[in-house]
């Protein structure tokens, strides 16, 4: 009985991958054809945005305050405190920047996301939508993950920067180490390398938030008990493909960096 | 798939040179194993109002949507103005569309939007019928002043009472005046007055646009006041035919079934 219950679950597993496959090889091919939902697609950058931009600041900023507190005992032991801004600023700029606001903008925006469209697709509306001469895909998902792989990045870039500044504040009332001071050490701890890979990780990550929500929501069944579920089983999906998508790309940025 | 013997009360089909709207001939679809249409026939003439009764989950919305393109039927021929709904590509179904006006069950307006925005949704993407629009306003206020809600213009769809949102999705519904309209379930979940005004405006709209209306209900009263002709659907079947009239006079007892209290 357990027995096939797992194989159940794994089987369910590879149908939701082989599904969501399909939705990103659809929105490949129908997303950059005209006619474009330029304003369904600017209202959604500006929701998203809107929507999770706080949460990122208040995160990122105790992100880097923690960091910073927790890490300073340590290094004075060893004597390494001057390398306090070198070790805060490339941990949050290469790992913890984007994928603390990529999980934070997944239990936001992709439960969001799974929200709304299921409960569009159970009270018909997704319908009425088609019956008004509209794609409902282009209109509701394209947009939607256009617009989360568009503004993901530029959440991370401010989530970074009060994280820094979180990091910077501690180590100016601790350590007495000038703002000034504290961020010249920062950017000349990091180079190109650690930038852009953690860039370019930023938009897959936003790629797979919206993904995974449209998914979940667009495709929701069982009426509104649905659409519960559709926004919890988003986040859960989600925060795991962010984890998968980052090992990835770690691993192959650090093939690049022994190149 | 079953085939189920159709039992004609009587034929009370407008005469001949009534133009058909809409045509359905042996129309098939199914769920995995549940057969929900059976061979379902039907006629829609220009000018009428035709009632498709049937219990809940016997198949009446399915057959709504077929006729819209929103389900796919498994079999069958589905003429809706003189094209065939399964052999038109995109363009032309989303064309034929901005002349289906379709009322959904409930109400389907769109909840991010205000009622000035649902109402003009539908005109900004049928821009083929209606011309580039530069101002909306009076083909929004005209739609609801025809439900008697042009003060609700500017409110959204949360602070709508039900009777209030199904109103707005009849002016929805007939703001791009289309020569069909599809009701699915008009007064379900409303209360007896409530529904009594839908019925009256539905009965108004058809006489002021002179629309073909196709609607869908289990609703004794709303088929009694607004029906032209009536037709059972059991079990994916048109079971019995006939005007409300004939329908309450059969001694069938699945037909009588329908109308007892």
């Amino acid at each position: 009985m357990q027995t096939s219950q797992a194989t159940l679950r794994i089987r369910k597993f590879f149908i939701e991958i082989g599904e969501l496959s399909y939705l990103a090889g659809r929105f490949f091919k129908v997303g950059f054809k005209p006619p474009f939902e330029f304003r369904e697609f600017l209202r959604q950058c500006y929701n998203m945005g809107n929507r999770s931009l706080v949460l990122v600041l208040v995160t990122g900023f105790i992100i880097g305050l923690v960091l910073t507190l927790q890490s300073r005992p340590t290094l004075i032991e060893f004597g390494a405190v001057s390398w306090m801004p070198n070790m805060v600023g490339i941990s949050i700029v290469r790992e913890l920047g984007p994928v603390i606001t990529a999980l934070v903008c997944a239990g936001r925006i992709a439960s969001g996301i799974g929200a709304e469209l299921g409960s569009m697709r159970v009270t018909e509306q997704i319908d009425a939508m088609e019956v008004s001469g509209t794609n409902p895909f282009k209109f509701l998902v394209v947009t939607r993950i256009m617009a989360t792989t568009l503004m993901l990045p530029l959440l991370v870039i401010l989530g970074d920067t009060v994280a820094l500044y979180g990091s910077a504040l501690v180590e100016n009332f601790k350590g007495n180490v000038s703002f000034q001071l504290y961020f010249n050490a920062v950017f000349s701890a990091l180079s190109y390398g650690d930038l852009i890979p953690a860039t370019i990780k930023s938009f897959f990550f936003g790629f797979a938030i919206g993904l995974v929500g449209c998914y979940k929501g667009y495709y929701s069944k069982k009426g509104t008990a649905g659409v519960g579920m559709a926004a919890n089983t988003a986040v859960v999906f989600t925060s795991m493909l962010l984890f998968v998508i980052d090992f990835i790309a770690v691993f192959i940025s650090d093939i690049f960096y022994e190149l | 798939m079953m085939s189920k013997e159709k039992k004609i009360v009587t034929e009370a089909v407008p005469g001949q040179a009534l133009k058909e709207m809409i045509h359905i001939e042996g129309l098939y679809k199914s769920f995995g194993d549940n057969h929900v249409l059976n061979g379902f026939n039907m006629n829609l003439y220009e000018g009428e109002n035709l009632v498709v009764m049937g219990k809940s989950g016997s198949g009446k919305s399915v057959m709504i949507k077929c006729l819209v393109g929103l389900v796919k039927p498994d079999a069958g021929k589905i003429i809706v103005m003189g094209q065939d709904i399964n052999e038109l590509n995109q363009e032309a179904l989303d064309i034929l569309r901005a002349d289906i006006g379709f009322l959904f069950q409930g109400s389907a307006l769109y909840d991010s939007m205000t009622v000035r925005e649902n109402l003009e949704f539908p005109m900004r993407r049928h821009q083929k019928k209606m011309g580039v629009v530069t101002d909306t306003t009076p083909f929004v206020l005209e739609a609801l002043k025809s439900v008697g809600l042009e003060h609700t213009m500017d409110l959204m769809p949360e602070e709508l009472s039900g009777g209030m949102k199904r109103r707005v999705a009849l002016a929805r519904a007939i703001i791009l005046r289309p020569k069909i309209i599809l009701y699915d379930e008009p007064t379900s979940g409303l209360d007896p007055i409530t529904s009594k005004e839908i019925i009256e405006l539905m009965r108004n709209i058809q006489k002021e646009y002179g629309t073909s209306s196709l609607i869908i209900t289990h609703d004794v009263d709303c088929a009694r006041v607004i029906s032209e002709r009536m037709i059972l659907l059991v079990d994916g079947v048109n079971y019995a035919e006939g005007t409300f009239q004939d329908l309450t006079n059969s001694n069938d007892p699945k037909v009588q079934a329908f109308f007892k209290k």
